[in-house]
């Protein structure tokens, strides 16, 4: 018989330190399917983010550079522009993108910079232990909301991909979520249509994916999916939120 | 029957398995179970074998969604 799915070409025979159910390898393995379709896996350059996914790098058979907190557009705007026949793209957690990293990310949007962002929001601090993110839910419970989001004490989640999608100089911004097989499936599309968006050179692309924490949401993995079903994609609806490849 | 035995199989590494069991809640044939053995790491891993399956009335079609669900990248689908 013919193998048709196994282990991606640029990833390592490494094994996933993320917990039972987490969404991070899933992305990981979508990231590195689109890299081995694209034939790139010679040219990319990847920056990790500080967060669960601060280990990318042991499992992505490509090169990468970590960044520090928050600073994966920073960082990934020098390797772009020294290095401009690369494709580089910066994975990013909620924690590090929407709160310590958001002016750098928003700064990079603007200026158009040819880089590609994964963007995956769990709603969490997951590295630390659950604490509120500015993702989290009104009335989703964390270790320092315990009790649920109150709105008049912790304020508005933020829409940073909304935001950036004002930015003049994005292109192509959309937002998934890996709880299904569906969902999962369109969201590799969705990454392979952001590095071509870099590949082509016409500007700064973003994929924002919805992403389960059981851990922190003290969930089972089934369970996890279903309140990304059900409560998640109803504040952070999936679509396509902003999309000019057709238009330059 | 035994064609349908050779038409598709999966691969389950059961040393990568840490027990979501989204693989299990995802097949649309109920192939895959929970196996009664701990793995090394310490979970009971999913299993498939086609040995303890009713193969009349059941067979994996090769369909993958156990594989595109599985967080750990450890089945391998393979068809015929």
């Amino acid at each position: 018989m013919k193998k048709v799915f196994g282990r991606p070409k640029s990833m390592k025979a490494a094994e996933f330190h993320y917990c039972p159910g987490c969404g991070h390898s899933i992305i990981h393995r979508l990231i590195a399917e689109v890299i081995d379709e694209l034939g790139i896996q010679e040219k990319i350059i990847g920056v990790p983010p500080a967060g669960c996914a601060v280990l990318a790098y042991n499992y992505f058979d490509v090169d990468m550079g970590e960044a520090p907190h928050g600073r994966g557009a920073a960082v990934a705007t020098g390797i772009k522009r020294s290095l401009p026949d690369r494709i580089v793209f910066s994975y990013q957690g909620d924690g590090d993108i929407a709160a310590i990293g958001t002016a750098e990310t928003i700064h990079a949007a603007n200026r158009g910079e040819l880089i590609t962002t994964i963007f995956v929001n769990n709603g969490v601090y997951g590295m630390t232990g659950g604490q509120m993110a500015p993702t989290t839910l009104v009335g989703q419970d964390s270790t320092t909301t315990p009790g649920g989001r109150r709105l008049e004490r912790d304020g508005f989640p933020i829409d940073l991909s909304e935001m950036l999608a004002i930015a003049h100089g994005s292109v192509y911004i959309e937002r998934t979520s890996v709880h299904s097989p569906k969902h999962i499936i369109h969201t590799k599309k969705a990454i392979k249509k952001a590095f071509k968006t870099q590949i082509e050179g016409l500007g700064f692309s973003l994929v924002e994916i919805l992403s389960p924490c059981p851990t922190n949401w003290k969930m089972s993995p089934i369970k996890a999916n279903e309140f990304i079903n059900s409560t998640i994609i109803k504040n952070f609806p999936l679509k396509v939120i902003k999309d000019e490849v057709g238009k330059l | 029957m035994a064609d349908k035995l050779t038409k598709a199989s999966i691969r389950i590494n059961t040393e990568l398995c840490k027990g979501c069991y989204l693989c299990k809640a995802t097949c649309p044939e109920n192939l895959i179970f929970v196996s009664g053995k701990l793995n090394s790491k310490g979970y009971y891993p999913a299993n498939y074998s086609e040995e303890e399956l009713d193969i009349e009335k059941h067979a994996c079609k090769g369909c993958a969604l156990c594989a595109i669900v599985c967080p750990d990248l450890a089945i391998e689908v393979y068809r015929g």
